[in-house]
């Protein structure tokens, strides 16, 4: 009885390619949530540092506003380690090739945080040596606005990123 | 107490100085340019004045309101006696030049290059004359007034994003204000 009704939905195919394709898709759905759920409580981070924000990282780092409790603890200063880049500060022209090159070097899956106002948007650098906002040189997922952020906005930030994380679907493999 | 740095300046090196003034207490000294070696010498070696701390070197831009155009500003300091000035040179703009102190006073080195690399204006005599705030690669002295005040020049691609509210597009007056 159920085999006929699985006959009816799903389309048992000859193909070898197609097959497989079904079963890592199938595999994938399955997985995924467990997937996410790991990824999103073990993030590794890169913060990638250049101005002011980032005492407001180091506060959000310490232990009252603790963020290694959400499981981002270890700041991994090698983008072939990371899986988390905080643009924490002002990206300038000058500072645009590194950023990229950095973005570019980490491996799939990666996740990007725009910290302050100055990586969100260039904030209120509108001149000559201001990216305005990171999301010019790289893609950003998350932006958290603030000159510098409360470390309560940074770790609803991350909290935010962490449901991004969960809803993803198609994205085991990488 | 700077009133002594004036009044012996102006004993000594009188030919040299242009104008001075005492305006809210900052001492100034308006100087020749082809004196200010000889100036800056005597400032940090005679006993009395020690102006032998640099404070800052900066230039200033008077396009279209004043010719000769820049004005290369020193703010000196002494730290034995605790007294302070400044000196302006009028530089103009068709040979933005001027002799670097930073023989004089190693401590001008980075500003000196800051002013040649904002303003254009060359320090003759610098040990190390290049750009030190902003990438080799750029074109221009971005903060002279023929500068454009939206003047870019990215070094990466910028990635396609929709400009919401900018200075040339100000965001919607939602709340009615006037």
């Amino acid at each position: 009885m159920n085999e006929e009704k699985l006959l009816a939905h799903e389309v048992l195919v000859t193909r070898k390619s197609e097959a497989v394709r079904w079963v890592r898709e199938a595999i994938g759905r399955f997985a995924q949530p467990g997937v996410n759920w790991g990824r999103k409580f073990s993030l590794f981070q890169y913060p990638f540092v250049t101005a002011c924000c980032g005492m407001e990282y180091m506060a959000v780092m310490g232990p009252r506003y603790d963020l290694a409790r959400f499981g981002a603890e270890f700041p991994r200063f090698s983008p072939r380690q990371a899986d988390l880049l905080w643009i924490v500060g002002t990206i300038s022209h000058k500072q645009a090739p590194i950023l990229r090159r950095v973005y570019e070097q980490m491996a799939e899956p990666k996740w990007v945080i725009a910290f302050g106002v100055c990586a969100s948007t260039g904030g209120f650098y509108d001149n000559y040596a201001t990216v305005q906002g990171a999301d010019r040189v790289i893609p950003v997922d998350v932006y958290i606005p603030g000159c510098p952020p409360r470390p309560e906005q940074v770790l609803d930030g991350l909290m935010l990123l962490q449901e991004k994380i969960q809803r993803e679907h198609g994205r085991v493999m990488t | 107490m700077a009133q002594v740095i004036l009044e012996l300046l102006a004993r000594k090196l009188g030919d040299a100085i242009v104008e001075t003034s005492k305006e809210l207490g900052n001492e100034t000294a308006m100087v020749k340019r082809e004196r200010l070696v000889d100036v800056a010498e005597f400032l940090r070696h005679d006993p009395e004045i020690a102006l032998n701390l640099p404070i800052d070197c900066t230039c200033v831009d008077w396009l279209g309101h004043r010719v000769p155009r820049f004005d290369v500003v020193y703010h000196l300091y002494s730290v034995g006696k605790g007294h302070r000035l400044r000196i302006k040179v009028r530089v103009p703009e068709e040979d933005p030049t001027c002799p670097s102190l930073t023989p004089i006073w190693p401590g001008l080195n980075w500003h000196e290059r800051e002013a040649w690399d904002l303003y254009g204006n060359r320090f003759v005599g610098h040990p190390n004359l290049k750009r030190i705030l902003m990438y080799e690669e750029f074109e221009g002295h971005p903060l002279r007034k023929d500068y454009p005040v939206d003047g870019r020049q990215p070094l990466v691609e910028m990635r396609p994003v929709r400009e919401v509210a900018t200075q040339r597009n100000p965001p919607a007056n939602i709340l009615n204000k006037p």
